[in-house]
């Protein structure tokens, strides 16, 4: 369970106010793809990923990241339960998906890379440290699933 | 050993002209001790870390972050052998400072993070690629010599 203080839980909410998370989403997942190569073998079936042009303007990937940002944003409105809300995503990529549950650290980080370099010097140190803490429990709650 | 491409070379060494080593290594330093507060045990004698503005304005993080950044620049020159490069360092960091490697990856980490935030869209997917090999690297490097 992620403990954020009430100055933490405001921070992100208004920082979260600040980005268009469906830029934000697209932008995080096509980096992963570019930085980590191997983890375009999730998605065989998204086309072309041969070069980092192609990956960030590959429409696939720009829809994905969407979806991934969405579910992302509706466990900033379930902080006190990340497990709860992501429990059947979990399932899903355990049992159907066999995605290395190390993945959603990655993303995790990209998504923080992502947003600093949107938001530049609003970027503080506190509202990174309480945004690093929710992607770290985001990627637990995705985990804690698995079996 | 990790293999850099005449482009991350030529992206690695454009980027780093541009970046003020004093002010970039006492923003990577001090924001590994907000946002990992554990890593503050190994900087007792600093001062005043109480707050992530006591650390942001600390005068010992800002000078060992200037000493931490200065000596990746140098490796810069001997990007080819980083391990050579940071031989004596991991020798130092591991018998007599006893810092977990780990904490390498994640002040690298840091510094990407930074970069990110000071470059905004100039630090393109491209760009972090190249970026991450080399604090994957320099991380690598200086647990090298770790027994």
């Amino acid at each position: 369970m992620v403990h954020l203080s009430g100055e933490e839980k405001a921070a992100i909410a208004t920082l979260w106010g600040k980005v268009n998370p469906d830029e934000i989403g697209g932008e995080a997942l096509g980096r992963l793809l570019v930085v980590y190569p191997w983890t375009q073998r999730f998605f065989d079936s998204f086309g072309d990923l041969s070069s980092a042009t192609a990956v960030m303007g590959n429409p696939k990937v720009k829809a994905h990241g969407k979806k991934v940002i969405d579910s992302f944003s509706n466990g900033l409105k379930h902080l006190d339960d990340l497990k709860g809300t992501f429990s059947s995503l979990s399932e899903l990529h355990c049992d159907k998906l066999h995605v290395d549950p190390e993945n959603f650290r990655l993303l995790g980080n990209e998504i923080v890379i992502v947003l600093a370099l949107h938001l530049g010097k609003d970027f503080t140190p506190k509202v990174q440290a309480a945004f690093q803490k929710v992607v770290a429990g985001v990627a637990n709650a995705l985990a804690h699933k698995y079996h | 050993m990790v293999h850099f491409t005449a482009a991350d070379k030529a992206a690695i060494t454009s980027m780093w002209r541009k970046v003020n080593v004093e002010e970039a290594g006492g923003e990577t330093l001090g924001r590994l001790l907000v946002v990992y507060p554990w890593t503050q045990r190994f900087f007792d004698n600093f001062g005043n870390l109480s707050s992530a503005s006591a650390i942001m304005g600390n005068p010992k993080v800002k000078a060992h972050g200037k000493r931490v950044l200065t000596s990746l620049g140098e490796a810069l020159r001997n990007i080819d052998d980083l391990k050579g490069a940071f031989s004596q360092l991991s020798e130092l960091h591991c018998e007599r400072l006893h810092v977990d490697p780990e904490n390498f990856r994640l002040l690298g980490n840091m510094l990407v993070i930074i970069l990110a935030k000071h470059f905004g869209k100039e630090f393109t997917p491209q760009m972090q690629a190249s970026w991450q090999k080399m604090v994957a690297g320099v991380a690598s490097a200086l647990a090298h010599k770790y027994h």
